[in-house]
């Protein structure tokens, strides 16, 4: 277990208070609001939560690679360096060698007119212009063989690919730059499930083989526990609890992550179980604990302040007011939340 | 319900912003103005399209503006200030026709051809393509001319000539429309619950398509009016007995060029490029607030969002920040 | 797929829906890119003879991968594609070979939910016109007040209450729950006996997921519902379903009672998928040992049986072929180092050859080359993997002058073969395809 990277204490992306606001022409939509955690050398973070939860907004804003329309507040520390306020120019060549990333359709972001060994070329072309030609050429084979792509179909179009095979060969195009970080974005969700436990084991293999840390989106709890070494919960745009992947399963600190557990449904599952309500809106999110309104466990204090982030009794960062400080929590504040019951039709 | 959904057309149009909501109303304020001048001609006008005198006598020969002529008279002794009106009648009657005409022909045909597919969609796109292919005004002097025995060469010719330029236009437009509302997967809801081929059609596909529809109408209407004035001053448009028309002014003004009479030219052509900037203004700005892809552009404007001083540190107890709820969160007691 | 071994399950009762031997093909263009390369279109067998019944009251699922035939199956039970050759049944009337206006009628019958509940509902419709135009389409209710009546109904009845609040509403004002709550709703206000369910909660939130699941089911106790659940998520159909049918490349590979299926996968595909789940908890791992590669092009499939190159208790009967061949070289030269795999590469020609699915094959020799060179490189392969499947289809190899022939094992059809409660469509499981491959064993034992 290296939880806080391979022993060198610091860490290589370290992420404070970062905030990532839209534009909508009305009130902002806060994506991401207040989210810090860091991840260190050859470590796995994974970043849960449900759709609209800010986590593909959270990676995007690490990369720079944000819209026009969305401001950005805080700090991203990457290799004791800043990356908010940096240039696009050179966020653009931090992309890559530094900062690799997968997405979700690789599809889209290879080009249909290249072959896939032009990819590589380009790549190391762009990025690391010092290697010759041959050594370009050796880099690139290996790292697609490595992948699994067969070696005869590398003068081949991208539309000539499966969906795995494409994965590989995005993930391929990420490691052959040798970036200290990357951050994949759903990398499975597109593909089946044999080939998703494939893609799975490839990423295990990376953590277990090279230095590279990796920022792992997903909304699938399984995944998570598959392959990360640490689990960030996300609801609401917030980090809502952050620790040991084991032991966030086994000992779920905060109610959301409890019931987010609880409601998944996998083979184990015998009963049904759902939080009621929906996610709420990100432009008017609910005050204090913005889980609150749907959370079973809610208390008074829940609806006036904002939790403060506490160590849970198992080592894993939380924002709770069940977890205290006691010293915060005002006189009558742990006495059950009153509200309304949920209508059945706002649940879903 | 009526209300609900007239106001859910009518939304975008209250809501849109900035350079889109300016080029929409000076669109609509040009367009409306040439349509008051149509509808109240006869009061507006101070004489007659035809008329060539008075109880004064007959009014001069390329009279220069005065009195009596605010903008002076033609060659034909005309009064130019009501052949521009009477001319906005035409313009607008034989536009307000055309349209009709085409959006009921185009629209029925690229649903039918979109929807059926097959080979009748084959023979109709081939048919329109080559109308298309055609050069536009040769097009309309053909039409013109072939009805002008059984019509006459009043403003119904007109329409109809314009009618066969613009139609495959809308045909178009709505059949690729069609075509891909065809494989939404509400068509096949429909389809699976049992609905009837028209009601398909009318309900599911009609309703989604239509909305593309007023923009085009609108550009075609500008396009129009200079497809009807080019008819006039080539001699194939309205006989000058039957209605004012500017196109036809402006072919009789040409001489009047040279010897320094400008009154003659200047008004027609400034109502045909007014009429057609005010159409072409309405119909991009129908487009850009009607068109959710160029309107989603527009609202992604940067918006800084505030940075409230002292940000969230880490284990820092924080006041509820956020503005209260709107919903009924009950509270604690 | 009807074998001697299925019984009624508890609670599911008489024959609803009679599938057999159902086939239905598609005609594909290739890409832009294959048709300026000349390559010509072909057809996809996307379902592949499937035979099947439907009990009244029973949840049947569906469950397979992309590409697996599952979704065109539920289509074409509706008619909303038609079926190649075969038959559907439903309580006796034929459904396949009917015009859209002759299947009308029986749409009241049989409903379907789609996947994505946002596109299923046009959206320049109220929900309340939405949820009651079903009625307009059969013309079973006439007059404004009485659809009002019978969507407000419906509405309350999948839980959008009070319904006065969504009657008017348009559906891009409801939650994506609410979205599939209305699609709900305007599926059962016909009274439906079958509803097809395609991914009805693939596209919801984990939190909400539950709860439509829950809905369902309460819909099904309520209304005597029939459901086919069409799914790639094994996990949510364990919890959801009666009886489950595998599906891969377009047939029915195990069928059988839901609780078998889970505790005992009889075909090598069920149990890989199981394996292949990544559970939400740390202690458990995904293993490694999975089936290679992904599911193969439906336009040429496998012979014999489909799963098999990708099936790692495969043996001598189950298809081995040209192009199995070379996947396995393939696979071979990533392991290699580049300089061993130019020397390699240089000793072998054309391999597209090897393509076009045959059960005889010449692995050509490079150009001026040897077969003797050709021959070596496949000893090296059998060296490399000897356990491999493959082996154990390759009947001979010859050495000829330009290069080297390798005959594979004739390829059988599975059949459905029954095991325990469930159907397995599989050679491990028949007896007549185990019984050669022991000839086949014992045959190549004495040439030893």
């Amino acid at each position: 277990m290296n939880a806080n990277g391979n022993g060198n204490g610091e860490p290589i992306l370290d992420v404070h208070d970062l905030r990532v606001w839209y534009g909508t022409g009305g009130e902002p939509v806060r994506a991401v609001d207040g989210v810090s955690f860091s991840i260190g050398a050859g470590e796995t973070l994974g970043l849960v939560g449900e759709s609209g939860c800010g986590k593909s907004t959270l990676g995007r804003g690490v990369l720079g690679l944000l819209p026009d329309a969305a401001a950005v507040d805080g700090s991203v520390r990457f290799a004791g360096r800043e990356l908010v306020g940096v240039s696009q120019k050179e966020m653009h060549d931090m992309r890559g060698p530094e900062l690799g990333l997968i997405f979700q359709e690789p599809m889209t972001r290879l080009d249909p007119l290249q072959t896939i060994e032009a990819h590589f070329r380009e790549a190391l072309h762009t990025h690391r212009p010092e290697l010759d030609k041959e050594e370009v050429r050796r880099r690139s084979l290996e790292a697609l063989a490595g992948m699994g792509i067969p070696r005869t179909r590398f003068a081949q179009y991208p539309h000539e690919f499966s969906g795995g095979m494409r994965q590989r060969i995005m993930i391929a195009l990420a490691l052959v730059l040798e970036p200290k970080v990357l951050i994949a974005d759903e990398p499975t969700t597109a593909l089946d499930v044999i080939v998703e436990a494939q893609i799975l084991g490839i990423l295990a293999d990376l953590r277990r083989n090279f230095d590279t840390a990796i920022l792992l989106i997903t909304h699938n709890l399984g995944i998570v526990a598959e392959a990360c070494d640490r689990v960030a919960v996300m609801y609401a745009g917030e980090i809502v609890e952050e620790g040991d992947a084991r032991e966030v399963f086994a000992e779920p600190a905060h109610p959301y992550t409890r019931e987010l557990l609880r409601s998944t449904i996998s083979l184990e599952t015998t009963g049904l179980n759902y939080i009621p309500g929906a996610p709420p809106s990100l432009i008017n999110p609910p005050p204090a604990c913005r889980f609150h309104p749907r959370c079973p466990s809610a208390m008074r204090v829940c609806a006036e302040l904002h939790p403060i982030e506490v160590r849970a009794p198992a080592g894993q960062r939380v924002s709770c007011w069940l977890h205290g400080p006691e010293s915060e929590i005002p006189p009558g504040g742990r006495e059950e939340l009153e509200r309304r019951q949920f209508l059945e039709a706002e649940e879903a | 319900m009526r209300q609900r959904r007239l106001s859910r057309w009518l939304g975008p149009i209250r809501e849109s912003t900035g350079v889109s909501r300016w080029i929409l109303w000076s669109g609509v304020a040009i367009v409306a103005f040439f349509v008051v001048l149509a509808i109240f001609a006869p009061l507006l006008a101070p004489y007659g399209f035809d008329q060539v005198s008075d109880a004064a006598g007959r009014f001069p020969k390329q009279g220069s503006p005065d009195g009596t002529h605010p903008l002076g008279t033609t060659v034909g002794s005309y009064d130019v200030l009501s052949r521009v009106i009477w001319g906005a009648r035409t313009a607008i009657e034989v536009v307000l026709l055309a349209v009709v005409f085409s959006l009921v022909v185009g629209v029925p045909l690229g649903l039918f051809s979109g929807y059926t597919g097959g080979r009748a969609d084959r023979v109709l796109v081939l048919i329109m393509d080559a109308l298309f292919a055609f050069p536009y005004i040769l097009l309309a002097i053909v039409i013109a001319f072939l009805l002008s025995d059984k019509l006459g060469q009043g403003v119904i010719t007109a329409a109809v000539a314009i009618t066969a330029v613009y139609v495959p236009q809308y045909f178009r437009v709505v059949r690729n429309h069609v075509i891909s509302v065809r494989e939404e997967s509400y068509v096949d809801a429909a389809r699976a619950l049992g609905a009837p081929r028209r009601t398909i059609i009318s309900r599911y596909i009609l309703q989604n398509v239509v909305q593309s529809v007023p923009a085009l109408a609108t550009l075609n209407a500008a396009d129009a009016i200079l497809t009807l004035a080019a008819l006039g001053f080539l001699g194939y448009g309205i006989q000058p007995t039957d209605a004012a028309e500017w196109g036809y002014d402006l072919q009789r003004a040409i001489d009047d060029a040279g010897a320094g009479i400008w009154w003659t030219g200047l008004f027609p052509g400034l109502a045909i490029v007014a009429l057609v900037t005010g159409f072409t203004l309405l119909g991009e700005g129908l487009n850009d607030v009607i068109n959710p892809l160029i309107r989603a552009r527009s609202t992604a404007k940067p918006d800084i969002p505030e940075r409230p001083g002292g940000g969230i540190g880490e284990g820092a107890a924080l006041p509820p920040a956020d503005p209260p709820p709107s919903s009924d969160d009950a509270r604690g007691p | 797929m009807s074998g001697p071994g299925e019984q009624a399950e508890g609670g599911a009762g008489d024959t609803l829906l009679e599938v057999r031997d159902l086939h239905t093909r598609y005609s594909v263009r290739g890409s832009f890119f294959d048709r300026l390369k000349g390559r010509e279109s072909g057809s996809v067998h996307a379902v592949d003879g499937v035979t099947l019944d439907l009990r009244r009251g029973e949840v049947l699922g569906l469950v397979g991968e992309s590409g697996s035939g599952k979704t065109t199956l539920g289509r074409t039970l509706l008619g909303l594609v038609e079926a190649s050759s075969g038959s559907i049944r439903l309580e006796g009337d034929e459904l396949t070979g009917r015009s859209e206006a002759e299947m009308r009628p029986l749409r009241q019958r049989m409903q379907i939910v789609f996947q994505d509940p946002h596109a299923s509902l046009n959206p320049a419709m109220t929900i309340g016109a939405l949820v009651a135009d079903p009625l307009r389409f059969h013309k079973l209710v006439s007059g404004r007040e009485e659809l009002r009546a019978r969507a407000v109904e419906a509405l309350e009845r999948v839980g959008l209450a009070p319904a006065s609040e969504f009657l008017d509403k348009y559906p891009t004002d409801l939650s994506g729950g609410q979205k599939q709550r209305a699609v709900l709703a305007r599926a059962i206000i016909l009274g439906p006996d079958v509803l097809v369910a395609d991914e009805p909660v693939s596209m919801l939130d984990m939190s909400v997921r539950a709860k439509i699941l829950e809905l369902m089911l309460e819909l099904k106790d309520e209304l005597g519902l029939t459901y086919i659940y069409i799914t790639h998520d094994l996990a949510t159909a364990k919890f959801f379903c009666d009886r489950i049918a595998i599906m891969y490349l377009g047939r029915i590979v195990e069928i059988g009672p839901a609780p078998e299926i889970y505790a005992r996968p009889e075909h090598p595909y069920t149990a890989a998928l199981l394996r292949a789940i990544p559970e939400p908890d740390p202690r458990r791992t995904v293993p490694r040992d999975l089936p290679r590669g992904e599911v193969p092009d439906a336009v040429i499939p496998p012979l014999g049986c489909p799963f098999h190159p990708r099936c790692p208790k495969a043996f001598e009967v189950c298809g081995w072929e040209s192009r199995d061949l070379r996947t396995l070289l393939e696979e071979r030269w990533t392991r290699l180092s580049q300089d061993d795999y130019e020397r390699e590469r240089a000793l072998i020609g054309d391999l597209d050859l090897l393509d076009q699915p045959a059960t005889e094959v010449l692995l050509p020799a490079a150009e001026g080359g040897a077969g003797e060179e050709a021959a070596e490189v496949l000893e090296a392969m059998r060296a490399e993997t000897p356990d491999d499947p493959f082996w154990s289809g390759v009947a001979a190899t010859t050495v000829e002058p330009g290069g080297v022939r390798v005959r594979f094992e004739t390829p059988r059809e599975p059949r459905d073969i029954a095991v325990g409660r469930s159907v397995v469509h599989c050679h491990l499981h028949d007896p007549g395809a185990i019984a050669e491959a022991e000839r086949i064993r014992s045959g190549k034992g004495e040439d030893a």
